[in-house]
Parts: structure tokens; C-alpha cells; sequence
């Protein structure tokens, strides 16, 4: 090839999209025939380029940019459309084109950081076949530098060490060398950060950016989040159900949505611009306050007494070191707080920083080295199994994980109404009736009742653990992450729903989260947690408009899409 | 790792106690006077017989002979089989016989299970993993003698592409045919256990990683679906030799094979106690050995498990 036709094609590519998506469906062979995952998509990536698609679970994002790089699961084929990339339409292009374009061509960094790494192999070993499989020199010196270039310290001697001693941080560093580490022209970013605490994100994010800059990669982020798509990249992308809705450049987009999928992810965005979901709740109490004394004439418990009060909460974990011997591990160290009656407190910091250990401690699932946990003025630690027996009935928990908290084999009418079943409540008859109104209550159709777990989406499974939390009247829940798996979407709908169950029932809420956004939404005080302490309590307000300890101001500054600004119009779409 | 390795050695001290003493008890609950039995048809002398019973501590009460048999092991005498050879002698006879037969078997189900396993699931669904399934369904459900009369007398017999029986020198030629029948059962086992594992491992995600790094489709199998794959299979075929060397009477039974198993349902027939717990014992040493192997494999395998930590 002449010098001077390089030059030719080296100005062509100047002028043609390094990636080009025309009227792209794809489909999936399924036991109920062909299902249609992507319809009519359509993206440009220039070179240099950073484009997100950005669209729920389920939305086909995914499938397009594996469907990019020819990584599209078994069933699943290209039945329309075209994919260029540099020109070349590679939606059915043989394998061993595929293996060539792939590594040095177009690079792929993907989500989970835990599965993405072979447990077997040390992390060097990964990143050396990479270099060796697209024909680059690949020794020690080669890899350490690659590593190194990721932002991963003392790369020479971590190149020998296995995934599984790498924290999901360095994990995901390990995952962008090796993405990035033939220097492709196009790296296709699949969830890079989901997996990963707010702050490692923002540092991971940034540092991507600056490699792909210096590099004069393209990159094509696929994210459900909407501020982070906007912070991180030029074009953005929106799908919904295997369609593209609606694209554009980032801010314009966010600013002015057009299509109504748009304006409800626009809307529902949680980011410090939202505010503490407004229900009836204030006027609720207060009334109620100002009534009671006067109606009665004799002292009832105010309504804003603290129902819970953790004093000097202390514990220790012995971790097993070598023959016999064990080093002491403070997960919670001296933590005090105190929940009022019918408000909300979040407990908010990084995995690591002890706040479910906090929450396993309240819900007496776990006991504490020392201090008190004070319910109700009652110790907790002092209870015998007939009060505990009553206390678990006033206190329930919401998990995470809304496929792993609900039993598979048990139909949601059977779930909900087990507790009931336990406490020995009503006979069959009125706990079949109050199934009925808890169903009502988290806006379950009563259909739902004869369904099972894996019949249901993420929030429906949701609803069905609040229903079944609520199933005993309990005075507080506590709700260890209980909307981190879910959509966008659907959080805002279960935030909203438990903001509605507390202004109706009463109910005091501990949320533990490392989500400060969702924090704003729904907490009256913050609890900040950090190696195990307490650093900082304080109002929401306050928390968010003065924090007063660095590292509170950092979980600030890590939410993304934080300094954008939102035009106050598009928060009623 | 050295002193996990004490450890498990150590713990074969009880095993090796437990083991040969319900051994010991179960031959001397036998029915039926082992001496008399020797006599066969013929009337039995009085005079002999006492002093035979003497010779065998038959005579002593069960604990006695028990406390005897362990001082004879610790003094490396094991004392004489009921034809009068040292039961040592007999040890060094049968044992290696079986363990060239267990090994055959061994390598057989090894090599063939795995690679008819990996090319099973590799093309899952398609044809091959089909009759390989249904195959291997066969041979688990037919009993093993059932097989092995039936490999010798068509394999053997008919077609005599393989001796029927084995020589008493048994060479690796004449244990050919016996190492397959006594492998068929666990190699149809590693071939479904090494075909699951590939199928789980295809839809790992750093399969897909390796796949987008560039890899070809031969590099991702062997370096990232195959070694992963390996992990149970290696430590099935570890617990398994074990089960070989113990599991081969049937087969030796039906070739004639001049084995463990064989010298072994002899003495049981006889009520010879010595000679049946010491091949047990031994028997039990190889088990719980190939298990400590295994484990060691397992660590090396994946890099996940550390012992001592």
C-alpha cells in the first residue's frame, strides 16, 4: 500500500463516521419464536467521539453495542440493517473478520467487573494475551505499562496477583487496560461503573475520559443514567423498548426532551436539583400534634419522640489470620444517632463503610460488641424470645436484592401473607382480605396474588416485599437498599410509594443507601458512614447545602450529572 | 500448605483406626468357623485345628486379637495367609496389578470424557452432543457386569481383538479391555460433568471478555472455557481413583484379573480377619490419600482456595 493512498483514506475517515448504525433490528430465537430486541436503531459515532445510549433494563442498549462488535448471544442475529464501521458494514461479517477488528479495532470495557475477569488467571496473564492476540509486544515490562496507563499503582507487582485479590475498583481499571490496550479506535463502555461506589466511579469516569482523550478514541457508553450519559458525552442516545426515541447532543437533549419517554427519565433523574418527595406528611403530624394533647386532656406520647435511639454502637469481627489467630476488625465504631417517629433517616456511605452491619444490628439480626439500641425505650439486647418474638412484628426490614428476598416456590399470596400466617393474625379469611388491601396499597393489581417471583419485574417484586414488610403494621422499616437494583424509573415510583405509606400509616423509615441522590428524595436527616464511624449527621438540608466534612463533600461531587443544570419546567413532565 | 498438609496426615491416624477396627469386628462376626471350613469335606483333626487357632489367635477374645493384628502392623509383620505365605508378600502382588488396572481406567475415562465432554458442549443441541448423551446414558443404566460380559465375549470372544482373560503377569496389553469396562461407568460421568461445566462456563462473561479482546475461538476455549471447565472434572477423577482401586472386584471377577478385588473375595469367603483388613486398610489409605490429592489439586487448580489462611 503507497504512502500516498494512506493519506487518502487517512482524510476519508476524517470525513466518514467511525461508526455508523443504519435501521439496525435484531433478534432473538426464542421457545415462543423470533422476539424482536432491537427495531430501526440508528446511531453515528464520529472519530473521537464520546456517544451514550442511554435507555432502562430491557431497552435493547446492550444488545446494540454487542451487536457492534459481533458479540451478540447464541439465539440472538442481526435481521435488518446495517452496522458500518469505518465504512465497512460488519453486522454479518464472517468470524475471522470479527476476530481481527476486535482489540485493535474496536475495543469493549463491560460491566460487572466481579465476572469479567477469569478467576483462574493472574491479572497480568489477561492483559498479556490480549497484546499477544493482536500481534503486539508482550512482555512484563509491556504489560506493567498498560497497567499503569489504567491508573493501576505498582503495576509490576499486581500484574501477578489474581482477580480475586483486586477490589472491584482495581478490578474495573484491570478490565480498561485491557479495553483499551491496543489502542482501538472505538471502545464500546457497557455499564463501566454500575457495579462500583459513587466515588471510585467518578475517579474511574474521569480517568477513562482522559485516556480516551489522549488516545482520540471514540467511545460508544451504554448507561441508565441519564445525568451520567449527559456529563460523559457528546451525543446522547435514548431507547426505549428496542427503539431509538430520540438522540442528540447531550445538553440540548436534557434540556429540551421532546419525546415523553425522555421527559419522564428526565424527570424522575435523581440529582441534587430534586427535592424531599412532598406528601401530606408535615400537615399529617402536625395536626395530629396540635389535636391530640387538646382532645384527650391527659399527656399521650408525642409524636416525634425518638421510636430509636443507637448509643456508642460498637462492632467487632474476628477475622481469621493464619493458625489459630484472628485480628479484631471494628466494622461499626462508636456510631450514636437517634430516629424520630415518623420521619426518615438515611445512613449513606460507601460498601465497606459499615451501614448495613448498622442496619443488621437494629433489625437484632445481628448483636452489637457494645452499646445500646433503644427501641421504644426498650434495650433491644435485653429482650427474650417472646418480646423479640413482638419486636420483629414493629420493626420490618425491605432487602436489595428483590429476586433473592422473595422465595421462588412461594406465590405472592403466600409470601405477603406469611408473616400474617407467623404472628398467628386473623384466621384465613381476613388475612386473605388484608393480602387484598396490601396488594391495594403498593398498587398491585390482585391478579398478582396467584403469581409467582419470577413472573414479576424488579419493582413489581419490590412492591411485593413492601407489601409483605407492611403485612404486620409495623411502626418502623428498615430498608437496606431498597431501591439501589432497581430502574430509574421504577425507583422513583417505589421512592414515591413509600413517601405516600409513611404520610398514611406513620411509618418511620431507616434507609440505608450509598446513593446521596436518592438520599435527597426521601430522607428528613443523614447519617454519613465512613471505615466504620459516623462522620457527619445533620438535616438533609443542611447535609446537601453545607456539608461540613470533606468526605461528604466528595459523595456530593461523585453524583453524576451533578453540576448540570436543569430547567425547573422539565421536573413536572 | 505444609502444615495443612501435617494436618491432613494427621487426621488419617483415626481413619486408619476407625477403619481397621469395624473391619476387624465385621470379619470376626462372620457366620461359620473359618478352621473348620479349611478341612473342607474331609473330617477335622482335633490337634490341628487347636493349634491352627492358635497360630491365627482364633482362640483369643475379639479385643485381644484386634490389639495383636495392630502390634503385628506396627512391628511391619503382618503375619501369613491361611496358605501360609506372608500376607506382605500377597500385599505386593495383588496391589500393583490393580493399581496398573485403575490407572488404565483412570487415563481411559480421563482423556475420553473430557475431550467427547468438551466437543459436547461446544455444540450443544447439535447432533453429536445428542447421541454422546444418550450413549452415555446407556452405559450408566446397564450394570457394569452386564458390560463386561458382554465387551468380552464380543470384543473378546468374537472378534478376538482383545484377550478375554488376563495372563497371571497381567501386562498394560492384557488390562486393556478390563480398564475400559471398569472406566465405562465414571467415564460416561466425567463426560456429562465436563460437558455442564463447558456449557456454564460459554456463558461466563469473561468469555465473552476474552472473545472481545480478540482472541481466537481456540485460544478463548482451551485457556478460558477448558481450565475452568477442568476443576470439577480433575477433582472427580482424583476422588474417583480411589473408588477404582476398591470398585474393580466385579471387573477383576469376570477377567480373571489377579487383583485386589479378587484376593480379596477370596479371604472374605474364607474368613481369613488379617488378610481381609489389611487389604481394606489399605484400600482406605489409598482413598483418604487421593482425597488429600485432590484437595491439593483443587488449591492449584484455582488459585481461589488457599489452604492455611
Amino acid at each position: 500500500m503507497s504512502a500516498s493512498v494512506e493519506i487518502q483514506e487517512a482524510e476519508d475517515a476524517i470525513e466518514r463516521p467511525l461508526l455508523e448504525i443504519k435501521d439496525l433490528a435484531i433478534g432473538f430465537t426464542t421457545s415462543n419464536g423470533e422476539v424482536n430486541a432491537v427495531r430501526n436503531a440508528h446511531l453515528t459515532i464520529m472519530p473521537g467521539e464520546t456517544v451514550a445510549i442511554v435507555g432502562e433494563s430491557g431497552s435493547g442498549k446492550s444488545t446494540t453495542a454487542l451487536a457492534a462488535i459481533g458479540l451478540l448471544p447464541g439465539n440472538g442475529r442481526v435481521a435488518a440493517g446495517q452496522i458500518l464501521f469505518d465504512g465497512e458494514d460488519i453486522s454479518n461479517a464472517s468470524e475471522k473478520r470479527m476476530i481481527e477488528l476486535r482489540g485493535n479495532s474496536i475495543g469493549m470495557v463491560p460491566q460487572d467487573p466481579m465476572s469479567n475477569l477469569n478467576p483462574v488467571w493472574k491479572i497480568g496473564d489477561q492483559v498479556r494475551e490480549t497484546l499477544k492476540a493482536n500481534g503486539l509486544p508482550s512482555g512484563p515490562d509491556d504489560v506493567a505499562k498498560v497497567l499503569s496507563q489504567a491508573g493501576l499503582p505498582d503495576a509490576a507487582s499486581r500484574a501477578k496477583q489474581y482477580p480475586h485479590e483486586f477490589s472491584g475498583g482495581m478490578r474495573q481499571r484491570a478490565l480498561i487496560a485491557i479495553g483499551l490496550s491496543c489502542q482501538p479506535r472505538l471502545l464500546i463502555a457497557d455499564e463501566p461503573t454500575s457495579a462500583l461506589d459513587v466515588t471510585v466511579q467518578r475517579q474511574i469516569l474521569d480517568h477513562l475520559d482522559k485516556m480516551t482523550t489522549e488516545l482520540g478514541t471514540a467511545v460508544l457508553l451504554i448507561t441508565h443514567d441519564l445525568g451520567l450519559a449527559a456529563e460523559r458525552a457528546d451525543q446522547v442516545v435514548v431507547m426505549y423498548r428496542g427503539q431509538v426515541v430520540e438522540s442528540g447532543p447531550s445538553l440540548e437533549l436534557l434540556q429540551n426532551p421532546q419525546h415523553p419517554y425522555t421527559q419522564r427519565l428526565v424527570a424522575s433523574a435523581p440529582s441534587l436539583a430534586s427535592r424531599r418527595i412532598q406528601a401530606a406528611k408535615e400537615l399529617g403530624v402536625e395536626t395530629d400534634d396540635l389535636l391530640a394533647p387538646a382532645e384527650t386532656g391527659v399527656a399521650v406520647p408525642s409524636k416525634a419522640d425518638e421510636i430509636l435511639q443507637i448509643r456508642d454502637l460498637k462492632k467487632v469481627f474476628k477475622l481469621r489470620s493464619g493458625l489459630g489467630k484472628s485480628t479484631d476488625f471494628t466494622a461499626v465504631d462508636n456510631v450514636s444517632f437517634s430516629v424520630k417517629r415518623g420521619t426518615t433517616t438515611a445512613i449513606v456511605g460507601e460498601s465497606g463503610s459499615g451501614k448495613s452491619t448498622v442496619a443488621q444490628m437494629v433489625l437484632n439480626l445481628l448483636s452489637p460488641t457494645s452499646g445500646k439500641i433503644i427501641f421504644d425505650g426498650v434495650d433491644t439486647s435485653t429482650l427474650n424470645s417472646k418480646e423479640l418474638f413482638a419486636f420483629r412484628r414493629r420493626v420490618q426490614p425491605i432487602f436489595q436484592d428483590p429476586y433473592g428476598s422473595l422465595d421462588p416456590m412461594y406465590n405472592i399470596f403466600r409470601t405477603i401473607e406469611e408473616p400474617l400466617r407467623t404472628h398467628k393474625i386473623g384466621d384465613k379469611a381476613s388475612r386473605e382480605k388484608k393480602v387484598r388491601e396490601l396488594l391495594d396499597q403498593v398498587a398491585l393489581p390482585q391478579s398478582t396474588m396467584q403469581r409467582y417471583p419470577n413472573e414479576l419485574s424488579g419493582g413489581q417484586r419490590q412492591r411485593v416485599a413492601i407489601a409483605r414488610a407492611l403485612a404486620l403494621d409495623p411502626e418502623v422499616i428498615i430498608c437496606d437498599e431498597a431501591v439501589s437494583a432497581l430502574d430509574v424509573l421504577v425507583q422513583a415510583q417505589v421512592l414515591n410509594l413509600l413517601a405516600e405509606l409513611q404520610s398514611r400509616l406513620g411509618l418511620t423509615y431507616l434507609f440505608i443507601t450509598h446513593d446521596l441522590a436518592v438520599v435527597r428524595q426521601i430522607a428528613d436527616h443523614v447519617c454519613v458512614m465512613q471505615k466504620g464511624k459516623l462522620v457527619e449527621t445533620g438535616s438533609t438540608d443542611e447535609v446537601f447545602d453545607s456539608p461540613q466534612q470533606e468526605y461528604t463533600l466528595a459523595l456530593l461531587n461523585a453524583i453524576p450529572g451533578a453540576g448540570l443544570m436543569l430547567p425547573p419546567e422539565v421536573e413536572v413532565a | 500448605m505444609p502444615t495443612y498438609i501435617l494436618k491432613r496426615f494427621l487426621q488419617l491416624i483415626p481413619v486408619f483406626l476407625g477403619a481397621t477396627l469395624l473391619v476387624y469386628f465385621l470379619v470376626f462376626s462372620l457366620p461359620g468357623d473359618p478352621i473348620v471350613a479349611l478341612f473342607g469335606d474331609k473330617p477335622v483333626n482335633v490337634a490341628v485345628a487347636a493349634k491352627l487357632r492358635e497360630q491365627y489367635h482364633l482362640d483369643q477374645p475379639f479385643w485381644i486379637q484386634y490389639l495383636l493384628y495392630l502390634k503385628s502392623i506396627f512391628t511391619f509383620d503382618l503375619g501369613q495367609d491361611f496358605s501360609g505365605r506372608p500376607i506382605a508378600t500377597v500385599l505386593g502382588e495383588v496391589f500393583p496389578v490393580t493399581a496398573r488396572l485403575a490407572i488404565m481406567a483412570l487415563i481411559f475415562e480421563g482423556v475420553f470424557g473430557i475431550v467427547f465432554g468438551l466437543i459436547a458442549g461446544l455444540r450443544k443441541g447439535k447432533f453429536f452432543d445428542a447421541t454422546v448423551l444418550i450413549a452415555s446414558l446407556v452405559v450408566i443404566a446397564i450394570p457394569i457386569f452386564v458390560l463386561g460380559f458382554l465387551l468380552q465375549f464380543t470384543i473378546g470372544v468374537q472378534l478376538g481383538w482383545a484377550k478375554p482373560t488376563v495372563s497371571s503377569a497381567a501386562t498394560v496389553q492384557d488390562l486393556i479391555l478390563p480398564a475400559i469396562v471398569l472406566g465405562l461407568g465414571s467415564f460416561a460421568y466425567v463426560l456429562r460433568l465436563t460437558r455442564t461445566s463447558v456449557i456454564e462456563n460459554m456463558n461466563a462473561d469473561y468469555v465473552r471478555t476474552a472473545t472481545a479482546k480478540g482472541l481466537s475461538r481456540f485460544q478463548v476455549v482451551r485457556v478460558h472455557i477448558l481450565r475452568n471447565s477442568l476443576i470439577p472434572v480433575i477433582t472427580f477423577l482424583g476422588a474417583d481413583l480411589g473408588a477404582l482401586m476398591g470398585g474393580a472386584i466385579v471387573t477383576e471377577g469376570i477377567f480373571n484379573v489377579p487383583g485386589v478385588g479378587n484376593r480379596l473375595y477370596r479371604a472374605v469367603l474364607s474368613g481369613e480377619g488379617p488378610t481381609v483388613v489389611s487389604i481394606v486398610t489399605v484400600l482406605v489409605l489409598i482413598y483418604c490419600l487421593s482425597n488429600l490429592l485432590v484437595d491439593l489439586l483443587y488449591g492449584w487448580l484455582d488459585p481461589r482456595i488457599r489452604y492455611d489462611s
